[in-house]
């Protein structure tokens, strides 16, 4: 099966959407949604058995063939898991959002048919082999994700968010595609697997670098990192099932993967180690440093969510270390790529179930801020159960998921401290004992987010509405992902051998032949050793300051804004607004004269100076059919009907003399035999003769008296100009042919290959028919535009009056 | 403003027919000789716009009740449509096709599917030039 067009199953789907939402209203349109995702699962799920022996499977669809560009769905460990991610999430999110967004109050038209495109092009992503498809899928996640967060459109903070975030990871994208590019030259194919196969030889190139750094912009500002990751806080003005679905669980993992997959490509090299592990693991600690100065739910997560990609990038970063180790088996520097996947996959577990929770305290309480909220452990008894397992999970705690994870991450980042290249054993000190103070932070906030919602004083006087818990649908979807968290915690070496060391294998293929050979078992124990000991520090140190959080917490408010990276992008914002309105107003007067005194003289300069550089003026009288008498007296007409224009009174004479002198170019077409043109000369003068008669009702009286224009000098050199070049091209283009008339190809061609007799209009229809087609596309436009003109202009009117 | 001249709208009643006439046979015959749908369609509208000259706006739009908006955008579909529908026999977009039938009536004819993407040219081109006219003329 052709499973390639599986990806766009989610936007056939969504075609129908508008429909179904019309005519199908008693239904929530969700439940329709709702089998794309779980259909997609069950199919992605029967591939499993393929990738656990290391296979892949490959289905190919070519797009535009003459220029190598083709949809290529792979297959492999890594993609899998991630589609399962995407389908599997996206199945539970969907349920959730059917409880979560009313369906009379809602626009749900809108909602599903933005989630569902965000699944095609997120499925896309993971499963492209080809770059330029997978840049295309790329965007397609930032436009989605754009839509998304401004689905409440009305509200100043949600347009702003969506508008930051979409700058932000669109900067990224082409950032990224300049990688892709400069990939596809130094290894002359588009196809990852290709490139990969090619690496060590790209190592050497010198555009090897920039694709590096290029294409790690694109996966730092998708996935968040320090310091592009203010666009995720924004973020949460979307719906809450978004913020579970996009902005934790997969589109922010698409950077997590751009490096996974690429991993084999870049390893090799120093900078992508320090790059990836360095800002993974700064970021890391940053955001969990920060999550504690958050009041609102979402915004909490939302830094944790930042915290928790960089862990994981960090992960991916050390897993680069595999390549200048021999025999990794036998060493500690094997976890780290185990540990990302695995990681992963617990985050997109128990972040997507504590997403669901702050939605829930929203919708059931009114409010998000974490200052009103309290004592709710009684009135929402299943929330809070969910709440804990995921926090917990999150701050490492067994028998949670989390815990397990959290270790490995400790033994990687511990490993790297032996690591003896790249001047990691100066500095690979640092590693670990970051990690271990975000962990502390991790630690904490996990706590705040659980205990200053759920424990505390009750304090109903603040809610806006009177706390309960949620409907049962509603519970669905985070109590599922819940006893997933417990499940993973009960037999994680299942879960490892299915989907994690597929995946191992795909960002290491160099070391291992099939996915058995990566050699990591996971235990919960595994004896006295310096992991566990840091563990136990994270938990009495964090125990300790969570103890003490009311008299430090408001340290925070200390960090002035002003110089924060938020005020950053704003200022940035301004200025570019405020800069390209600035220099606009430089040259747009708003006056026509000014545009035709700029359009002209950049004629001149133009086509005057062509002709100079390329020496092409020439005069050549040979050759030319004598003048005849008609030719002479449509000239006098002409020049003496065009001065009448100039010097006439009246209005109504100078429309008259304008409609002569395109007679008189009609007639010169008569003479000439083009009765084509001719024709169409003469419609046109006569419809815009009637035209100018309509308008001329409207236009003011005139008096040449009163406004006798001054002579200016500067608008004389450009009339005179025009003239001169004008007359310069006409007299050199007949007097000398640079390459063959093209009209003999059209008389040869017309009858036998167009079908037609008439050159004049097969050209337009046939040879140059994609000219018509934009041609009339601008008619359209240019209607368009009078109509808007006129009509608002009314409009405009009539208001001034109402205000009056 | 309203005008009455008996002798105009006397003979606008017949010359706007003639008009019609020579532009439809125009436009039919524009692959042949001297034509198609850019000047069938200006030839159109001056009679459109020769009708709204004689007698006056409204009258206009109650004898040819059009919307000119959606005339032109019927227009660009049938245009790009003409111009996609090649895709689907798996040849380069805008590549058109030909051949020769027996009709009644008309005997051996030439059918060309250039002919739908000029009548696509034919609507926009009245209907953009209508478009402009009406409401320019509407507007007070």
């Amino acid at each position: 099966m052709s499973f390639v067009f599986l990806i766009f199953l989610p936007l056939l789907a969504a075609l129908f959407i508008p429909l179904l939402f019309k005519k199908v209203g008693k239904i929530h349109t969700g439940w329709f949604v709702l089998a794309v995702p779980v259909i997609l699962f069950i199919y992605y799920a029967s591939l499993l058995p393929t990738t656990i022996d290391g296979g892949n499977l490959v289905s190919e669809f070519q797009w535009i063939p003459s220029l190598d560009i083709a949809f290529v769905a792979y297959i492999d460990g890594l993609s899998l898991l991630f589609t399962l991610l995407i389908t599997g999430i996206g199945a539970l999110v969907v349920l959730y959002s059917i409880f979560y967004l009313d369906k009379h109050r809602e626009q749900l038209h809108n909602f599903y048919v933005y989630l569902l495109m965000f699944m095609t092009a997120m499925l896309g992503i993971v499963q492209s082999d080809h770059l330029i498809t997978l840049y295309l899928f790329w965007e397609l996640t930032s436009i989605s994700s754009f839509l998304l967060i401004g689905y409440w459109y009305t509200r100043d903070r949600s347009r702003f968010g969506a508008l930051k975030s979409m700058m932000i990871t669109v900067f990224g994208g082409l950032m990224m595609l300049g990688g892709f590019v400069l990939l596809s030259i130094m290894g002359n194919t588009y196809s990852i697997r290709e490139l990969i196969a090619l690496a060590p030889e790209m190592a050497t190139h010198d555009y090897f670098i920039w694709a590096l750094v290029l294409v790690l912009l694109g996966a730092f500002t998708k996935s968040a990192q320090f310091p592009f990751y203010i666009w995720l806080p924004d973020a949460m003005e979307a719906p809450t099932p978004v913020s579970a679905y996009l902005h934790s669980a997969t589109m922010v993992k698409a950077g997590l993967y751009l490096v996974a997959r690429l991993t084999p490509v870049f390893a090799i090299s120093g900078t992508w180690m320090w790059l990836v592990a360095g800002v993974g693991l700064f970021t890391m600690f940053w955001g969990s440093f920060f999550a504690l100065k958050q009041k609102d739910l979402k915004g909490i997560l939302a830094f944790s969510t930042v915290s928790q990609l960089g862990l994981i990038m960090s992960l991916l970063g050390a897993s680069a270390a595999g390549y200048h180790i021999d025999n990794i088996a036998e060493t500690s520097f094997m976890y780290a790529g185990f540990a990302a996947i695995f990681h992963l996959i617990n985050h997109a577990v128990f972040k997507g179930s504590l997403f669901m929770i702050a939605g829930i305290v929203d919708h059931e309480t009114g409010t998000r801020d974490i200052r009103k909220l309290g004592g709710l452990m009684s009135l929402m008894p299943i929330s809070f159960t969910v709440a804990m397992i995921g926090a917990f999970s999150m701050a490492g705690l067994p028998p949670f998921g989390g815990f397990l994870s959290k270790e490995m991450f400790l033994t990687a980042m511990l490993s790297l401290t032996e690591f003896d290249l790249f001047s990691m054993d100066v500095w690979g000190i640092l590693f670990p004992v970051v990690a271990w103070l975000g962990s502390v932070f991790t630690f904490i906030y996990s706590f705040y987010f659980v205990f200053h919602t759920f424990a505390g004083k009750h304090k109903p006087e603040q809610l806006p509405k009177p706390a309960h818990e949620a409907p049962i649908g509603m519970l669905i979807s985070p109590v599922f992902l819940a006893i997933l968290v417990i499940v993973i915690f009960f037999i994680p070496n299942r879960v490892g051998d299915w989907l994690v060391k597929p995946a191992v294998m795909a960002i290491q293929p160099f070391l291992y032949n099939s996915p058995s050979e990566v050699d990591v078992h996971v235990s919960a124990w595994h004896g006295f050793n310096t992991e566990l000991f840091m563990t136990l520090g994270i938990f009495a140190v964090g125990g300790l300051m969570f103890w003490t959080l009311h008299k430090w917490q408001k340290s925070y408010d200390r960090f002035p804004d002003a110089i924060s990276l938020n005020a950053l992008y704003d200022n940035l914002m301004f200025l570019s607004d405020d800069g390209a309105n600035r220099f606009s107003m430089l040259y747009m007067t708003g006056f026509i004269r000014s545009y035709l005194v700029y359009m002209f003289s950049f004629v001149i300069f133009i086509l005057l100076g062509t002709l100079y550089l390329t020496e092409a003026f020439a005069i050549d009288f040979t050759n030319l059919a004598p003048v005849g008498f008609y030719e002479i007296v449509i000239l006098i007409a002409l020049v003496g009907s065009t001065m009448t224009i100039l010097v006439s009174k009246s209005r109504l004479t100078a429309i008259i003399a304008l409609g002569a002198v395109g007679y008189s170019v009609a007639l010169f077409f008569v003479i000439f035999r083009a009765p084509d043109l001719a024709l169409t000369q003469l419609v046109i003068e006569t419809i815009s003769v009637a035209l100018f008669l309509l308008a001329f009702y409207h236009l003011p009286q005139i008096s040449r008296k009163e406004e006798r224009m001054r002579f200016r000098f500067g608008n004389a050199v450009i009339a005179v100009g025009v003239g001169i070049t004008m007359t310069l091209i006409a007299l050199s283009s007949h007097s000398q042919k640079a390459m063959p008339s093209i009209s003999e190809f059209y008389k040869e061609t017309v009858y036998t290959e167009a079908g037609g007799g008439n050159i004049v209009n097969v050209i337009l229809v046939d040879y140059r028919g994609f000219d018509t087609l934009f041609e009339i596309a601008v008619l359209g436009i240019a209607s368009i535009g009078i109509i808007t003109m006129i009509k608002l202009r009314l409009s405009k009117k009539e208001g001034q009056h109402e205000n009056k | 403003m309203r005008t009455n001249d008996v002798m105009l709208q006397t003979a606008t009643k017949v010359v706007t027919f003639i008009i019609l006439m020579f532009a439809v046979h125009i436009f039919f015959a524009g692959h042949y000789t001297p034509g198609g749908g850019f000047v069938g369609g200006l030839l159109t509208a001056s009679a459109i716009v020769l009708l709204m000259l004689s007698f006056d706006i409204e009258t206009v739009n109650k004898i040819l009740p059009f919307n000119y908006v959606t005339m032109t955008a019927i227009g660009l579909l049938l245009a790009i449509a003409t111009a996609a529908a090649s895709i689907i026999f798996d040849v380069p977009f805008f590549t058109h096709a030909y051949d020769y039938f027996d009709l009644p009536l008309f005997g051996e004819t030439s059918l060309h599917s250039a002919m739908l993407f000029d009548a696509g040219v034919y609507l926009v081109v009245v209907g953009v030039t209508m478009t402009i006219i009406q409401t320019i003329g509407e507007d007070e």
